[in-house]
């Protein structure tokens, strides 16, 4: 018998609140963490897209001034999750060697590295900080958890766009079930709200212009959808085998009972129309689970308000699930968290199951007739669960699909 | 304009304050960047150019490496103003 993979720590900065218990309460609440851009790059490039979800508290707020100078944003936001879920786990006691970091991020530290590239043409090499490559290095986030928890387990840095986050989170399953280690502290970080990330996202046509309504732009599965909306922000969990967390006595908020990954083989940034790979990464999450479809009480879904993914995920969901589980799409309340939003959304997962409460879908008015799933809309729905999934995709045809169940 | 050590001293410690975090009050010509203030080699680069351009001096790699005291760095500049 495999060893199981127990949930003990839950840690987040999102649009919605700088900790789990803010952004929980606001998810459920159906807050939308959607702004309008007030930048003067905004006028000055005459960006198409004018809103974001930006971080509901500045993670350069919650720092020591010295640590926030010497980190990039999206690695602030990375070890202020990481000190939340590891207060939460009750900051387990661990050999530093049985202890792992594995942390996502979909662009890394490209403020860093804009800011740097001004600093060099505008005044100079002698300006350029002796810090610029550890700040926009893609595995800053994980090294900086890792030096902060003091893990020398491994500490690894899976880049997978917009899937990077709940990536981390099969790799930690896949470590703590071959016995490598004790504790994994696994998410995603991503602080990229700058011109060229939205010019460039814009340029695909892949992000929503409905600048005059910010709180109504990410509509996940709505007929009137237009293309997501960028956030940022950073979630993560505390991963134990069963048996050390039984040991220490640790409090257990979930399982993570299974995984699955997949790659589409099909284009380098469209989905595969009929989410025949997305299904895959499903239904392998469920094997590995050892749970049939209609175990799967909830879907917390990628779906990220373009036209043609939500489509095609959920062709995938009544595949590879069916049509009995109940499903959300929290992008409508966070917007796209990228290389963070499997890790934060995997967490709200969690935490549907736990409280047997389904967020709704921010901004689901009309239900895409392409789109025959039961999607929570208007307010939180209670039902009792057991056992849920939970999508993420990336450019690049990464599929990661991950499996929660009770504690 | 001839500055004094103790301008010097000041200067250096708002800036080491800045880069590194140390209390100024901390930052006292006997103590050791490394060894003492904990200050790695990375804020060490950064203190550098920072002491270029508030006191107007260049601080070249192989004399950066032998400023190994806060009085090392105040004397240099002392003396290379």
């Amino acid at each position: 018998m495999m060893t199981e993979v127990v949930i003990t720590g839950l840690g987040a900065t999102t649009p919605l609140g700088g900790d789990v218990a803010s952004t929980w309460d606001a998810l459920r609440a159906g807050k939308s963490g959607v702004v309008a851009l007030t930048e003067d790059w905004v006028e000055r490039f005459d960006l198409p897209v004018r809103i974001a979800a930006k971080l509901a508290v500045d993670p350069a707020d919650a720092l020591p001034r010295v640590q926030a100078r010497r980190w990039d944003r999206c690695e602030q936001v990375a070890v202020i999750a990481a000190r939340e879920a590891w207060r939460h786990a009750g900051a387990p006691e661990v050999e530093p060697e049985r202890l792992a970091v594995v942390i996502g991020t979909g662009i890394g530290g490209a403020l860093t590295l804009l800011g740097q590239d001004d600093l060099l043409e505008n005044a100079g090499m002698r300006k350029v900080s002796p810090l610029t490559i550890p700040m926009l290095m893609p595995n800053g986030p994980a090294a900086h958890v890792g030096l902060d928890l003091g893990a020398r387990g491994g500490v690894h840095a899976p880049v997978a766009a917009c899937a990077s986050g709940a990536e981390a989170l099969a790799i930690a399953w896949r470590m703590l079930r071959a016995g490598e280690v004790d504790v994994v502290v696994a998410g995603g970080a991503e602080a990229c709200i700058i011109p060229i990330t939205l010019a460039g996202f814009a340029q695909m046509r892949a992000m929503s212009t409905r600048n005059d309504e910010p709180e109504r732009a990410s509509r996940p599965f709505d007929i009137a959808r237009d293309g997501f909306v960028l956030g940022e922000g950073a979630g993560v969990m505390v991963l134990e085998r069963a048996e050390f967390a039984a040991a220490r006595g640790a409090t257990r908020h979930g399982r993570l009972a299974g995984v699955g990954t997949s790659s589409d083989g099909h284009h380098i940034t469209a989905p595969e129309p009929e989410g025949i790979g997305a299904g895959r990464a499903i239904s392998t999450a469920l094997r590995t689970a050892g749970l049939a479809k209609s175990d799967i009480g909830h879907v917390n879904a990628h779906a990220t308000a373009t036209p043609v993914g939500d489509v095609a995920e959920a062709a995938a969901i009544r595949t590879a699930v069916g049509d009995q589980a109940v499903v959300t799409a929290p992008k409508g309340a966070l917007g796209h968290l990228l290389g963070a939003a499997g890790a934060v959304e995997g967490l709200a997962c969690v935490l549907a199951v736990r409280d047997g409460v389904v967020p709704p879908t921010l901004n689901l008015e009309n239900l895409d007739p392409g789109v025959q799933l039961d999607v929570v809309t208007g307010s939180a729905r209670e039902v009792e669960l057991h056992a849920a999934v939970n999508d993420s995709f990336g450019f690049g045809g990464h599929n990661v699909a991950l499996v929660f169940t009770s504690a | 304009m001839q500055v004094t050590n103790e301008e010097i001293l000041r200067g250096l410690a708002e800036i080491v304050n800045e880069v590194a975090g140390v209390e100024t009050s901390e930052i006292t010509p006997e103590k050791s960047f490394v060894d003492e203030l904990d200050i790695d080699s990375l804020s060490m680069v950064e203190i550098a150019v920072q002491v270029e351009d508030r006191f107007g001096v260049k601080v070249p790699d192989d004399v950066l490496a032998n400023l190994k005291t806060v009085g090392d760095a105040v004397d240099y500049v002392a003396k290379t103003t």
